[in-house]
């Protein structure tokens, strides 16, 4: 039988170094008894003999190692020896032991981890400053009751967010304090050090007590979350018999004999709010606009953000037409902003077409989608929609009258000619287009950008892309 | 009126927002620094918590409740009596670094009644938060309302300095919205989350980019002040979750005020919708049940006398028993009782073994949910599957549920 006394409660490099030489020794769990040297001893030098590790590899997963260092820290006689039980295991041919997640001793371990981590945040929510006034300056002074040992390992969390207050946290079994550079932890302490009162608490009470909603008590689950044990040392926690005690005659008082106050004399008017125009206020473009915003032709516009109107020059002699916004376009209400547009603006500039003297818009104003999570997945438009939305094109069509209507791709063809087209077949080639007087304008279609955009291969990439700047020079050719 | 009767009215006039959280922004620590003070590290704090069972991690506070606005559930609207109060900028800053010296906080939650006009309401709101970081140095959790119509450049501001950024939708259509707030526009409301997400996207994207609101954007939707069904309201949260790429959509069962409006009735809240809401809202999100398999009555919602998924499973029986050795992980996260956790664990113990039930109750499954809808190495749930009174053993007794009624 081998004993094994630590340093004290989490003597974690003593433990580590012990359970390390014990299992290289071939010492079966059963035959090592832990403890930890008397309290008192605390700050004597170690007496222990070192126990030298006889050499070979010893090596455990990282997992297990994360996990001991948790558990170490659980106010459990039994833990070092459930530790170096687990590590035994896994030493000898258990390498995924913590996977076995209903094996009785990897539960006792995980548990207990739980609890300390349940702890160690708790301490983090409840430990309560006060202020200290001292000849050096002020001292943030707290008193606190963990069910762990866990002040040694949590006392860098106060440090990293109090580095530039001088504080002291007492507990029963250890206490930690931070000068403004550097930890330091020495015996536990007793209540009567911290203060009855800070300046403060009365207005935290009063906090507390303003932000609780009567209607809505659930005491039980306020203390599965705040366990009563650690009321005595929140200052907010004597509120709480008054806050259950009225709650019930408060709520009666709204529910069953209302006030209803009488109105008081509306406000001065406020300034109204518009949506930035997407052209000059006033113009008949305007005008469509914000008429559109409320367009209900069909049922896109319910779980779309904002129409996306067209936009661009009134004088435009060349009007580029879309399929629909995508996701970025909703988002921030004009055409072509997202991928598709940069894509687009880039070929447009590679052309020798500014994009300023163009008016462009979309077949359909909506965007439609299928929701997936935190994303949007585009939808292609139906006939009806693109249907429900022609008024809104032909109404930019006959206000801008261009000399050249581009169609990009299958749907803004078949918004504009009203039948399905073949791009491939159709693409590059002018045609006469009906201006609704009697007369003509010309007519001409191309790839929407966004087909750029899916082509998978590198090479057939570079050479569509080369096409769809061929085709918008020839637009440019064509609007001279 | 001083500052503990201020501090009193501002945050009784804050507690309708259900929204505390302090999670899911960047690594912030003092450590090495000369001045200001705070932390945070990813987790949020939950540092009390109010007999209604929710968490106080923020000091949550309206910089005023007074308010031109006349949205009927709200009790500071323009008609209500109720008494109002205005903290200066100065005073929300010395409660917030008061607070948070004495770890009572992770930070502030500041929202505001409008006055004059938005912009100056949003201006005042964002100078606080200015103060707090450039004057202070203060590194905790901002959350900052956003009022809709504010110009974009106390937008991009406030992103600058919060680490959150929300706006309440309020209700969960438009047409409910426009009769109970006839001020507030769900468009506007929507085109401002838009222009929330593009610049959020943009700050995550580009590490040079300015910061913009690291902890995303959140709402809140009053459930039971209009007539909406469960239908709508959960079409309405997953869209603004694909719109918006929201981090939290809260519902708030709306509960009695003081001094209410007469166009409301005074009810008392329906917190056990609330919670059936929310968990519906967690199967879409995290097990994979899409919005129309959900089960709903002709009205559009759902039995509030049991669990959502339970309530599917017993219209699926045909699906069940799956085998908890061979099911797929999608299969076993649709047996009532199992957690996406514990569906995790047993996952990993089935690589080892096969399993029997008892270690299903080692990993702290609810046995008497579960059991009829699994079989294992040594059990078959026989007839109980096909049993006509299995809801009735499995829902719970009525006095469970009245501490939501």
């Amino acid at each position: 039988m081998k004993s094994v006394v630590l340093a004290h409660e989490v003597d974690w490099a003593g433990w580590r170094a012990a359970a390390r030489a014990l299992a290289l020794s071939e010492l079966a769990p059963d035959d090592v008894v832990w403890s930890v040297r008397n309290v008192s001893d605390l700050f004597a030098e170690p007496e222990n003999e070192a126990i030298a590790p006889p050499p070979g590899g010893f090596t455990v997963p990282r997992a297990l190692v994360t996990l001991a260092e948790t558990v170490i820290q659980a106010r459990d006689p039994e833990r070092f020896a459930l530790l170096y039980r687990l590590i035994w295991r896994a030493h000898r041919d258990e390498k995924h032991i913590l996977e076995m997640t209903t094996d009785p001793e990897v539960q006792r371990a995980q548990r207990l981890a739980q609890a300390v981590r349940r702890d160690t945040h708790k301490m983090r929510a409840f430990v309560r400053f006060r202020e200290v006034a001292e000849p050096e300056g002020t001292r943030y002074v707290s008193w606190f009751e963990p069910e762990h040992y866990i002040v040694e390992a949590n006392a860098p969390f106060f440090a990293r967010r109090f580095a530039t207050m001088v504080w002291s946290i007492l507990t029963p079994y250890r206490s930690a304090h931070w000068d403004g550079e550097a930890l330091r932890f020495d015996m536990g302490a007793s209540p009567s050090e911290v203060p009855d009162d800070d300046r403060l608490e009365a207005y935290w009470r009063a906090y507390y007590s303003s932000i609780f909603n009567p209607a809505r008590l659930k005491v039980g689950a306020m203390r599965a979350e705040m366990p009563q044990k650690y009321w005595r040392n929140l200052p907010e926690a004597a509120a709480i018999p008054e806050l259950i005690r009225t709650a019930s005659g408060r709520v009666d008082s709204m529910v069953e004999q209302p006030v209803f106050s009488a109105p008081r004399p509306s406000s001065p008017n406020l300034p109204s709010i518009v949506t930035p125009p997407a052209a000059e206020h006033g113009s008949p473009l305007h005008e469509a606009a914000r008429e559109a915003a409320d367009c209900r032709r069909c049922s896109l516009w319910e779980p779309a953000t904002q129409v996306v109107f067209g936009e661009g020059s009134p004088n435009a002699r060349v009007m580029m037409i879309g399929e629909q916004p995508g996701d970025q376009e909703d988002l921030a209400g004009r055409p072509f902003v997202g991928p598709a547009g940069q894509l687009l603006d880039r070929a447009m500039v590679e052309a020798g077409l500014d994009r300023r003297t163009v008016y462009v818009t979309n077949a359909v104003k909506h965007f439609k989608f299928v929701p997936r999570g935190k994303r949007r997945i585009h939808e292609k438009p139906g006939t009806g929609e693109i249907n429900a939305c022609r008024f809104w094109l032909d109404l930019e069509r006959a206000t801008i009258k261009p000399a050249l209507t581009v169609m990009m791709g299958a749907t803004a063809a078949r918004a504009v000619l009203g039948r399905a087209v073949a791009i491939t077949r159709e693409r590059g080639q002018p045609m006469p287009l009906p201006d609704g007087k009697g007369g003509n304008t010309t007519g001409f279609i191309t790839v929407h950008p966004s087909y750029l955009l899916r082509v998978p291969d590198e090479e057939t990439k570079a050479r569509e892309y080369a096409a769809f700047v061929a085709d918008l020079r020839r637009i440019v050719e064509l609007a001279a | 009126m001083d500052l503990l009767a201020k501090l009193k009215i501002l945050a009784d006039a804050a507690k309708y927002d259900a929204s505390c959280a302090s999670s899911g922004t960047i690594t912030r620590s003092s450590l090495g620094e000369k001045t200001g003070v705070g932390s945070t590290e990813g987790m949020g704090i939950c540092h009390a918590y109010a007999p209604d069972g929710r968490c106080i991690s923020l000091l949550k506070i309206l910089l005023t409740n007074s308010c031109v606005y006349d949205c009927l559930y709200c009790i500071n609207r323009r008609s209500s009596n109720v008494q109002r109060a205005r903290f200066t900028v100065e005073e929300v800053v010395t409660l917030t670094l008061g607070f948070y010296r004495r770890n009572c906080i992770e930070g502030l939650f500041l929202s505001s009644g409008i006055i004059r006009s938005p912009d100056y309401t949003m201006e005042q709101v964002v100078r606080v938060a200015k103060t707090l970081r450039e004057e202070h140095g203060f590194r905790g959790y901002i959350h900052l309302k956003t009022i809709p119509d504010a110009s974009p450049e106390l937008l991009l501001e406030a992103g600058r300095y919060a680490d959150r950024l929300s706006i309440n939708v309020e209700m969960p259509t438009e047409d409910g919205l426009a009769r109970l707030a006839p001020e507030k526009d769900m468009p506007s409301i929507r085109r401002s989350m838009g222009r929330m997400r593009l610049r959020i996207d943009e700050a995550r994207a580009e590490k040079k980019a300015a910061r913009f609101a690291p902890a995303g954007q959140s709402t809140q939707m009053i459930v039971g002040a209009d007539d909406s069904s469960d239908r709508k309201i959960l079409a309405q949260s997953t869209n603004l979750y694909s719109n918006y790429g929201l981090r939290r959509v809260y519902f708030s069962a709306f509960s009695p005020i003081p001094d209410a409006s007469a166009v409301l009735p005074p009810k008392r809240a329906p917190l056990l919708r609330e919670h059936r809401l929310y968990q519906a809202d967690w199967l879409m999100r995290f097990y994979e049940f899409k919005a129309d398999e959900l089960a709903l009555d002709a009205a559009g919602n759902m039995d509030l006398s049991m669990d959502p998924k339970l309530a599917w499973a017993l219209q699926h029986r045909e699906q069940f028993p799956v085998d908890v050795n061979t099911a797929t992980r999608e299969q076993l996260l649709r047996v009532p009782g199992m957690g996406v956790k514990s569906v995790d664990k047993l996952l990993q113990a089935r690589r080892h073994r096969r399993l029997r039930m008892d270690d299903l109750a080692r990993l702290r499954m609810p046995m008497d949910k579960v059991a009829p809808f699994v079989t294992a190495l040594d059990y078959q749930p026989g007839g109980l599957l096909d049993s006509a009174r299995l809801a009735q053993r499995l829902v719970p007794k009525p006095a469970q549920l009245e501490m939501f009624a």
